[in-house]
């Protein structure tokens, strides 16, 4: 095809030394994050005694994987430069929906489950189609997607419950199987580890292979990195930010299950603030805020630094005020790193 | 990858331009950006849209790749009356366009830019894939073509300098077999040396059968590889030539806007004494060209 146009006899030189290791890891996303987990670890390994216990680690990575779970899509649409702050409240949406489904209309959980899917599905749906729409930016979109889901949560619950809590399903049928597969504990050579840390693993790699390895990731960091060049050379800008937001959506389901099948019972004014912490996650784990750089495995490691920042405080017996304190510390410390190493990848190439 | 898009020179060197302009209008609100504007691209041939700051060019070209679509008059591709839907409609129509400004996305590895909108693929089902070593291959294969040899496709394309990003596009926009190269001033923030580059490839395209839509404001630039010139003043028809049909010298004076640079010529011609003169004698006794 493109044999007719040739350079004129472009002089061929061999400068393609292999760049150096230290580079590579260097041009990492995670690499910020990395040093900062390496170092909450140590510190808390020595500040508290029981850190270290497999089941004090259990416990860092059930909080880890509860805040990862939703770390995970949340950075990708960062990466597709976009912000989603109905998230933490969609978690509780997904939750009371598919509570007082099956309560008031089925005797089964898992026609609940299957409508909080949809309707989680649609309101994702939702924030992509009015974002792609109007084109106001998303900081304003899931602002009001936010203020509207806090609102329908407490009312709605109001309304049928009589309460701000919905009543148990623990009695209903199909409870038990759908706490296995969303709440249960599995015992892994004497130790506790929660599902939810299957389901993070799960997130993780499937994100990551999306991003890495398929179309759909290539157009996930053109839409976040140059909107209007991508667009230019075809990338479905529109499906692809809508499609984002379905996956932030299908995590808060998960979430939302977890939450439900924890307790059997979901408090509806649950969720509020923990938007910020995802995208706190997913920002210490090298997203850049303006869209186009970041990744899946780095929001991980930014959720794990979460856990053990916030179990660790617990362990090492100190006031848990101070859990605020750190994380903003990090946040300052990990977005400072990125930058500083950034700018480093780049000066050296 | 791409399919029905061929370079078919043979096929089109006939009577049908590959894109064909007829008198088309675009309006933004009450802005007129353009009115009843002309132009034809053959295969084997450039032709150059040359006009001012605002004249109407980008306008012209988000039109033919299918960004913006035509209040009025006719556009044919193949002869063929068209309204495209899109940038990919475009694309999948042979015609490819390389902007003056969002021609990449800065921090993506330059192999994922070369490919992006058209990555190839393989396996199946859930493990369909990009073929990540083709592209990279490839890529370095298709760069080294042009003269553009990375240490590492790797870096990000934003490191690239200015010539060399528009250089990749250009290649990819070759490689992905184009019919027709739409080129927004693609020399504009360029140095002598670097838009040499870039002119050689525009020519090496045009070799190649390619029809080439060549938008500058540089007449030095157009006149070095251009067959038709068509000039372009607020958004109007100021003119349009053959090569045969026009001299460098007169097509930088019409450029320029004529009569307008001679008036512009008298008045930054003031004398060198320190009082501006505001007397029509002036202009007296000093050399003319
Ligand atoms: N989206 C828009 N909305 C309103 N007016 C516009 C829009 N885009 C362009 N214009 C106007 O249309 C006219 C032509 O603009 P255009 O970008 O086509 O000029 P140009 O010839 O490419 O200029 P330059 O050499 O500076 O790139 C200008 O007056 C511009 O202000
Ligand atoms: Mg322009």
């Amino acid at each position: 095809m493109s044999t007719a146009v040739q350079a004129a006899a472009a002089p061929v030189d061999e400068r393609l030394l292999r760049t150096s290791p230290l580079r590579r890891v260097l041009g990492r996303p995670e690499l910020g994050a990395v040093v900062g987990a390496v170092a909450v670890f140590v510190f808390f390994a020595f500040a508290a005694d029981s850190f270290l216990r497999a089941s004090s680690l259990s416990t860092v990575l059930y909080a880890a994987s509860t805040i990862g779970i939703m770390a995970v899509p949340v950075a990708l649409l960062m990466i597709g430069g976009e912000f989603d702050l109905s998230a933490g409240v969609l978690v509780t949406t997904s939750a009371l929906v598919s509570s007082m489904f099956s309560y008031q209309m089925t005797a089964n959980v898992w026609v609940g489950v299957g409508v909080s899917l949809l309707v989680t599905l649609a309101v994702g749906a939702f924030n992509g189609f009015m974002l792609t729409r109007t084109r106001l930016p998303s900081f304003i979109i899931t602002l009001g997607t936010y203020l509207m889901l806090i609102g329908m949560n407490l009312g709605f619950t109001k309304l049928i419950s009589d309460t701000v809590s919905t009543k148990t399903i623990a009695d209903m049928e199909g409870f038990p199987e759908a706490k296995a597969v969303f709440a249960s504990t599995l015992t892994v050579g004497g130790v506790n580890f929660k599902i939810t840390i299957l389901w993070w693993l799960l997130l993780i790699v499937v994100a990551s292979w999306i991003l890495l390895r398929t179309r759909v990731g290539n157009w996930i960091f053109a839409v976040g990195g140059n909107e209007a060049a991508a667009r230019a050379v075809g990338v479905p800008v529109r499906a692809t930010k809508i499609g984002l937001y379905m996956g932030v959506a299908l995590a808060a389901w998960i979430s939302g299950q977890h939450l439900l099948f924890s307790y059997d019972v979901v408090q509806s004014g649950e969720g509020v603030g923990n938007e910020l912490i995802y995208i706190i996650a997913a920002v210490i784990g090298g997203c850049l805020i303006t869209g186009g750089y970041g990744s899946a495995v780095g929001s991980a490691v930014g959720a794990l630094i979460f856990g053990m920042t916030s179990k660790g405080i617990v362990f090492a017996e100190w006031e848990p005020d101070w859990f605020k304190f750190f994380l903003g510390a990090m946040l300052l410390l990990a977005t400072l790193l990125n930058h500083w190493v950034r700018k480093r990848a780049e000066a050296t190439k | 990858m791409t399919t029905a898009t061929e370079p078919t020179a043979e096929r089109t060197t006939g009577d049908a331009p590959l894109v064909e302009l007829e008198q088309v209008s675009k309006y933004y609100g009450n802005v007129r950006a353009l009115e009843g504007v002309s132009l034809q691209a053959r295969a084997g041939e450039i032709t150059c849209v040359l006009g001012d700051n605002g004249a109407g060019k980008s306008t012209l070209i988000k039109i033919i790749s299918g960004l913006h679509g035509h209040d009025a008059g006719s556009f044919r591709i193949d002869g063929e009356e068209t309204r495209l839907a899109g940038p990919r409609a475009a694309l999948d129509r042979g015609i490819a366009t390389v902007y003056q400004d969002l021609a990449v996305v800065p921090l993506m590895p330059v192999w994922r830019n070369f490919f992006l909108g058209s990555e190839p693929t393989k396996g199946r089902g859930p493990l369909r894939r990009m073929d990540v070593e083709f592209m990279r291959r490839t890529a370095h294969a298709e760069l080294r073509r042009m003269g553009i040899d990375l240490r590492d496709v790797d870096q990000p394309i934003g490191t690239l300098s200015g010539g060399e990003r528009q250089c990749v596009a250009i290649a990819r926009a070759v490689y992905f077999g184009a019919r027709v190269l739409v080129l927004d001033e693609p020399t504009a923030a360029l140095g002598v040396k670097q838009s040499g580059v870039v002119l050689k490839y525009v020519a090496a395209a045009r070799d190649a059968g390619l029809a080439v839509v060549f938008i500058t404001h540089n007449p030095h630039h157009a006149y070095l590889v251009g067959d038709r010139f068509v000039l372009l003043k607020r958004g109007a028809m100021a003119g349009h030539h053959t090569r045969d049909g026009i001299t460098l010298d007169e097509l930088t004076r019409q450029m320029a806007g004529g009569d307008e640079l001679d008036d512009l010529r008298h008045e930054l011609e003031r004398p060198e004494a320190a009082a501006p003169p505001v007397t029509a004698d002036a202009d007296e006794g000093r050399p003319r060209s």
